[in-house]
């Protein structure tokens, strides 16, 4: 899987056996490798607390603002070592993570939490871009209040509309099923194939819902207690005996109405 | 009764209250980006105001350099301390960052005491009229400069946190630093640009009050006042410094008016904005416009 591509073009994104560890201790990912080609979805699934978000965040550049590092291992996007970054250098190259739990700015509007989104890019003009997300989300046009104010559902779209926002090469997203029905559920994955397709924006996508998201992707991988211990396309996965029983096996859906997690974080940007 | 004592008390209470309101704001704009609690926020007056009364008097500028010197002055000021002082003490227990602003402010009314004396000075006569005639009343023209000053600068607030990119940023990174990172927002940056805003608006209206009363260490005095002003506010309310700032201002001179005319007390006016201080956080511990859940100290 890590031996280098001959014919294609390199992926674009090559995460080659990291160590992640928090607060110089917890040690969470042990030699995590996995590769995202050009224009491809991806999805990474797993159970709770197998570091599915920690990969992410290490790719993000996010793990510093919780104390938790890179210690081992080499990402590499666009032949470039990111490793280790700082978030905004990493966003200012492309790469837009999407956060469990969605995080939109409770206390903006719509358009504000979207000129955020925008927020590394140097155009003033961001009509186009607006209209752009509205036409993929239109129901977040017609809400002028403040966005904490949105059903979980709108909060999602927002939360992928001010990603799109960033024209990222690249989204990161983590769980956008979380806690939405599993109607939204459909058009939320439907939307993000959508965008894929449109935009050719690579997406990284992590999930519980693993029906869906196999549904949704080219690629995928499993995770369990930091570690993969398996990967395929999609048929290969869907087909797979172990993946059916322990992860298509109708729990999907009411496992991703799990709770959202806290941790308490010692801020630290240095 | 009289009236006409009272009106000018009013108007006074207005003008110093707009004031207290633009400290406050500064105090406030510190809090809610950096969530530090700046005690050293009136003393940022003082240096200010000491900074541009050195440069138009010692250096004889005229105002139109010495003034926009001193602001230039403020804002590396204000980013120089917040990298070399507040930076390194980022994820420290709250009551350490704070005792560390309690040092900063014992150390700069020290060291101007030093550099400048203990006496009142005042600066040269910017303005040729002393007073202009507002409604029948006699206002000092510096205080109407003050007035004028200070709604500019409430304005400039407005527009900078509802439309400007480095406001939205701001107020991005009040809500929460983790989801600012992610959306490209250098934290480090903000927490520099708060400190160089709150201090430059602050030298502002430094200068503003030594060109009525001197410059003098009474200054740092008027930061303290800025607490009860925040405290009534709500101290993560930017709109609630502003009114509690006015509130405390016109409380002030009406404390003033009543001792004067009825109790003969003789401080009531300086004394007045602390009791307000110690109602409010009785039945409102959160302010008037401050979140609930806020850390309270
Ligand atoms: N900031 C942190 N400090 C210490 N430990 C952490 C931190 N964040 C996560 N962990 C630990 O790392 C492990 C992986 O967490 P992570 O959030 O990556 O899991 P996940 O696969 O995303 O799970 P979920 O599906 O529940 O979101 C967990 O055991 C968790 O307790
Ligand atoms: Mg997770």
């Amino acid at each position: 899987m890590t031996e280098p591509a001959v014919s294609a073009a390199p992926p674009l994104l090559v995460v080659n056996n990291i160590e992640v560890v928090y607060d110089e201790v917890i040690l969470v990912l042990r030699g995590v490798s996995l590769e995202v080609p050009q224009g491809s979805i991806v999805t990474l699934l797993g159970p709770n607390g197998a570091g599915k978000s920690t990969t992410l965040k290490a790719i993000s550049g996010l793990l510093r603002s919780e104390d938790g590092r890179v210690t081992r291992g080499s990402i590499s996007y666009h032949g470039d070592e990111i490793a280790n970054s700082e978030p905004e250098k990493i966003v200012r190259r492309g790469i837009f993570q999407v956060m469990e739990g969605r995080r939109i700015i409770e206390d903006m509007t719509v358009i504000e939490n979207l000129r955020l989104g925008a927020y590394t890019r140097r155009t003033r003009n961001l009509t186009d871009d607006m209209d752009q997300v509205f036409s993929y989300f239109p129901r977040l046009k017609e809400r002028t209040g403040m966005a904490g104010y949105l059903s979980g559902g709108e909060q999602q779209m927002l939360a992928i509309g001010r990603a799109l926002m960033a024209r990222p090469k690249m989204i990161l997203l983590d769980e956008p099923s979380m806690g939405l029905s599993p109607l939204l559920v459909q058009e939320v994955f439907e939307i993000i194939r959508t965008i894929n397709r449109e935009q050719g924006i690579t997406m990284l996508l992590v999930e519980q819902n693993a029906n869906m998201a196999l549904r949704c992707a080219d690629y995928g991988y499993i995770m369990e207690s930091g570690k993969i211990v398996m990967d395929g396309t999609r048929e290969e996965l869907l087909n797979n005996e172990d993946i059916k029983q322990f992860y298509l096996g109708g729990g999907g859906e009411r496992r991703a109405f799990k709770n959202l997690k806290s941790y308490k974080r010692r801020k630290r940007w240095l | 009764m009289n009236s006409s004592l009272l009106g000018q008390l009013l108007i006074n209470g207005l003008i110093i209250g707009t004031l207290y309101g633009v400290v406050a704001m500064c105090f406030v704009l510190i809090y809610k980006s950096t969530k530090v609690v700046n005690f050293a926020q009136g003393e940022f007056l003082l240096i200010g105001a000491w900074t541009c009364w050195w440069l138009l008097v010692r250096f004889e500028l005229p105002f139109w350099a010495g003034f926009p010197l001193t602001l230039c002055f403020m804002v590396v000021f204000g980013i120089a301390l917040q990298v070399l002082v507040l930076r390194p003490m980022i994820g420290e227990p709250i009551i350490s960052v704070i005792m560390v602003t309690i040092g900063l402010s014992m150390f700069f009314q020290s060291l101007m005491g030093w550099m400048f004396g203990g006496f009142p000075r005042p600066y040269p006569q910017a303005f040729s009229t002393e007073s202009i005639d507002v409604f029948g009343l006699q206002v000092q023209t510096p205080y109407v400069m003050s007035m004028v000053i200070s709604l500019v600068i409430m304005a400039a607030f407005y527009y900078f946190f509802r439309f400007s990119k480095a406001g939205l940023a701001m107020r991005a990174t009040a809500f929460n630093q983790q989801v600012a990172q992610s959306l490209g927002i250098s934290v480090k940056n903000v927490f520099a640009g708060a400190w160089a805003i709150s201090a430059v608006v602050s030298a502002l209206a430094g200068i503003v009050i030594g060109m009525v009363n001197g410059v003098s260490s009474a200054l740092s005095f008027f930061g303290i006042k800025v607490f009860p002003a925040v405290i009534l506010g709500g101290l993560d309310s930017i709109v609630g410094a502003v009114v509690g700032g006015l509130i405390i201002g016109v409380l002030e001179n009406l404390a003033e008016f009543v001792d004067g005319q009825y109790l003969h007390i003789g401080n009531l006016y300086s004394v007045a904005p602390f009791y307000a201080l110690v109602i409010i956080l009785m039945i409102r511990p959160y302010g008037l416009f401050g979140t609930k859940d806020i850390e309270r100290i």
